[in-house]
């Protein structure tokens, strides 16, 4: 039993902080820093980046432009990349959709797919929730229907991330309405610009736009693009969304907030004193930190257990991981808030919808985006499977109740 | 990085576990307590025998040789079983003072006694006005030719009741408070002048106030550099709380399973209670706090002997705090979960709820540990 890591751990990660310390755009950088927004050229310029070094898709399979790191490298990276801070590569296509058709896929998909995933010359979106099929994400109703040689799918998925950019979406069908309800369900990809989908921008509470409803109607998809066999699609499911938790934790991330907290609580004056100084404050803090800790302790033991364990089957921890990870997250931005004090209350989105904006800020400089993310952040414990449902899970696979 | 126990590591954990499995039954401990001593000398030999005693002094010493996680697996399994012998006193605490402030000569005359089951030590610092600050020392020792006279009084000594020898703290210069001025002795339990007032604590072991009336010290009872011991009682203690944050992990772990037991077995309103989701998420709550537990306790025994002082009582601290809280809340709803049944002396996991309770209060409590951590304003540090 050894906390440390290796010299060749070490190395390793200086060697990813060196490239990420030479490469990264300031400008990308300061974004993160400051809680804006990323432009789709940031995310798709960075990704290119990482792809042309060979570390876009470093999670998948040697033959496909994996890496072959350990475990504990692709931990190493992926704290890096939230340490610095660097955008992630996009989840959609790399830790979603990707795997699921390097492990369930056609030859063919994986000649077309993949590569242009890791490239991001292809953007994907998600289409699992529906209006009727948020939690209980298996009574989903979007119908897909064959009828010489294709599907004909008909009905509308929500929270759809980032479709406005998006060029293809991964979907849950239902293609046996008889079946029970996990039993009807396939795995299917769909180009965007096919005749009879509309996307509508879904307005989220901080004024935002992330998220979609996407709306099919007599959508003609060829069943080549069908994932694996008809009626699996839940299994597909279970595996994509069983990845999607291990990664959900987001250590780094915090610690770089954590890291802000303290460089603003600083520069904030409370009294006669910077806020950093107030007890109350320090205290609150520490108590994060300490739960931050337990955290990255507890996914580093889930990493170092990962080599006993067979692939493709997630550690059912891993919803513990998202369970703490999503509350710390939540904290953080609430200590934001308190940081900003009354300058939480301009809103002021134009400096993220418009690049060229350059009115001078209300209040100091880095007060903008504080108040919508806190309110934004609410999602992260709703997302991925609500911690409710999580909870539903650890009582099932861990406890056994 | 690596959380994998070694082959001799998990023979230490087999062992030790089936020696407690076959002796350590809840009415076998029960008689135990009711023993003089608060506890099973038949037992203090097995752990002799099994090297236990030995576990963190090096093999000159006639010890086993191991390091902090051989301390953090013996103390889980001890909280696994809700020993009552006198380990952390004497090999965690009292031994501590010994490898990290005794001379050889020291370590040569006491430490082969240790493991072979025939001296047991106990802690005696703690006074009436200190509460958790280490350097809130009264008791004073005055130089007396070539040794020291001790005069003090000294609360809470776990298992100072029964302890051959005592590891007492004085200050021999400076303030109450003061950081500097702190000095250690190993003094005899029977010594003239030492009176003891032994009575049993609410997790059933066994506790003394110890009254220091000139007593006398020769100079072989002096432990490190008299005047500046603080650090060295620091550096024991952080390693005591690693010790009783592998503890409590034991009884938590214990009080979980017992309630999911539970959950799976009580029937009300035709059915196992275990299906009502609200108390499948209390218990999903509990093990989550469990794991977090678990990992801050593994932080802490591997920070246990880092060189870095504020990274080790970093270390330490976040580990207690998060060992209070999460103890707790495991606690109380172990209790709340068994409903009636877990509020009565017969069953056990009200022991087991006491002996957390009771851990919080020992080398500082959650809020301490987050006031200090607060006060320094450093995290523990990144791997």
């Amino acid at each position: 039993m050894d906390l440390r890591f290796t010299p060749e751990e070490l190395a390793f990660r200086d060697e990813v902080r060196a490239f990420f310390g030479a490469n990264l755009p300031d400008n990308i950088r300061t974004k993160l820093v400051e809680g804006r927004k990323l432009a789709k050229d940031d995310i798709v310029t960075w990704q290119r980046t990482l792809n042309k070094k060979g570390w876009a898709v470093a999670n998948w399979p040697v033959e496909w432009g994996g890496t072959g790191w350990t475990p504990v490298q692709q931990y190493i990276f992926q704290e890096e990349l939230q340490l610095t801070p660097a955008p992630q590569p996009l989840g959609f296509g790399v830790t979603m959709v990707g795997p699921v058709i390097i492990a369930f896929g056609s030859d063919e998909q994986k000649r077309r797919h993949l590569p242009a995933i890791a490239n991001l010359d292809v953007w994907w979106c998600q289409g699992f929730s529906e209006p009727g099929a948020g939690s209980d994400l298996a009574s989903l109703r979007t119908a897909a229907k064959r009828e010489d040689g294709r599907y004909i799918v008909n009905g509308q998925k929500t929270w759809t991330t980032l479709a406005q950019h998006a060029d293809w979406i991964f979907c849950l069908v239902r293609t046996d309405p008889q079946a029970k309800k996990q039993e009807g369900i396939s795995f299917l990809l769909i180009d965007m610009k096919t005749p009879g989908i509309t996307v509508r921008p879904i307005v989220t509470i901080e004024g935002g736009h992330e998220v979609n409803e996407v709306f099919f109607d007599d959508v003609k998809v060829p069943a080549e693009n069908l994932v694996g066999r008809e009626n699996k699609g839940w299994d597909y499911a279970k595996y994509l969304l069983g990845r999607e938790r291990t990664g959900i934790a987001r250590v780094g991330l915090s610690k770089e907030r954590i890291r802000r907290i303290k460089e603003l609580a600083a520069m904030e004056r409370a009294g006669d004193k910077p806020l950093i100084e107030d007890e109350r404050f320090r205290e609150k803090l520490a108590a994060v930190e300490v739960e931050l800790k337990a955290l990255e302790m507890t996914q580093l033991r889930v990493v170092a257990a990962e080599r006993h364990r067979s692939e493709n089957k997630p550690d059912p921890a891993s919803s513990i991981l998202k369970i703490k990870g999503s509350e710390i997250q939540q904290a953080i931005t609430e200590l934001l808030l308190e940081v900003v004090g009354p300058y939480a209350m301009p809103y002021q989105p134009e400096r993220d919808d418009d690049e060229r904006w350059n009115e001078p800020p209300i209040g100091p400089e880095w007060a903008g985006p504080i108040a919508p993310t806190y309110f934004n952040w609410r999602k992260t414990t709703i997302y991925g499977g609500t911690n409710e449902i999580q909870k539903n899970i650890i009582a099932k696979a861990i406890l056994g109740l | 990085m690596d959380f994998d126990l070694s082959e001799e590591q998990r023979l230490l954990k087999e062992s030790l576990e089936r020696l407690l499995g076959d002796r350590y039954a809840f009415e076998q401990r029960k008689s135990y307590g009711q023993g003089h001593e608060g506890w099973s000398r038949d037992l203090w030999a097995q752990y002799a025998e099994l090297g236990l005693l030995g576990l963190p002094f090096p093999e000159s010493y006639s010890g086993t040789g191991g390091g902090p996680v051989e301390t953090m697996i013996a103390m889980e399994a001890f909280g696994r079983a809700l020993t009552l012998e006198p380990f952390f006193a004497t090999v965690v605490v009292g031994g501590g003072f010994l490898r990290h402030g005794g001379s050889a000569e020291q370590c040569a005359e006491l430490v082969p006694k240790i493991a072979n089951g025939s001296l047991t030590l106990a802690f005696a610092h703690t006074e009436r006005q200190s509460r958790y600050d280490l350097h809130d020392v009264e008791t004073r020792a005055e130089r007396d030719g070539a040794g020291w006279v001790l005069d003090g009084e000294k609360g809470v000594v776990l298992h100072g009741d029964t302890a051959d020898k005592l590891i007492v703290t004085a200050r021999i210069g400076g303030n109450r408070r003061d950081h500097d001025g702190v000095a250690a002795f190993v003094v005899d339990g029977r010594a003239a002048g030492v009176s003891r007032r032994g009575y049993p604590t609410q997790d059933g072991l066994r506790a003394a106030e110890v009254a220091l009336a000139k007593v006398r010290v020769g100079p072989e009872g002096v432990l490190g550099e008299p005047g500046r011991a603080l650090p060295l009682i620091e550096r024991v203690v952080d390693e005591g709380i690693a010790a009783l944050c592998a503890e409590a992990v034991g009884a938590m772990a214990i009080m979980h399973e017992l309630t999911v037991d539970y959950l799976k077995t009580r029937r009300q309103f035709g059915r196992e209670i275990g299906s009502f989701q609200i108390l499948q998420h209390r218990a999903v709550d509990m093990l989550i706090a469990l794991e977090q537990a678990r990992s801050m306790a593994m932080f802490a025994a591997m920070m246990a002997a880092e060189e870095n002082a504020v990274e080790r009582r970093n270390a330490a601290a976040a580990a207690k705090v998060q060992i209070g809280r999460s103890g707790k809340f495991i606690g109380q709803q172990a209790i709340q979960l068994h409903g009636g049944i877990g509020m009565t002396m017969e069953y056990k996991v009200g022991h087991y709820f006491k002996r957390v309770t009771m851990i919080d209060t020992m080398f500082g409590d959650a809020d301490h540990h987050l006031r200090e951590l607060a006060r320094r304003g450093t995290a523990p540090a990144a791997t």
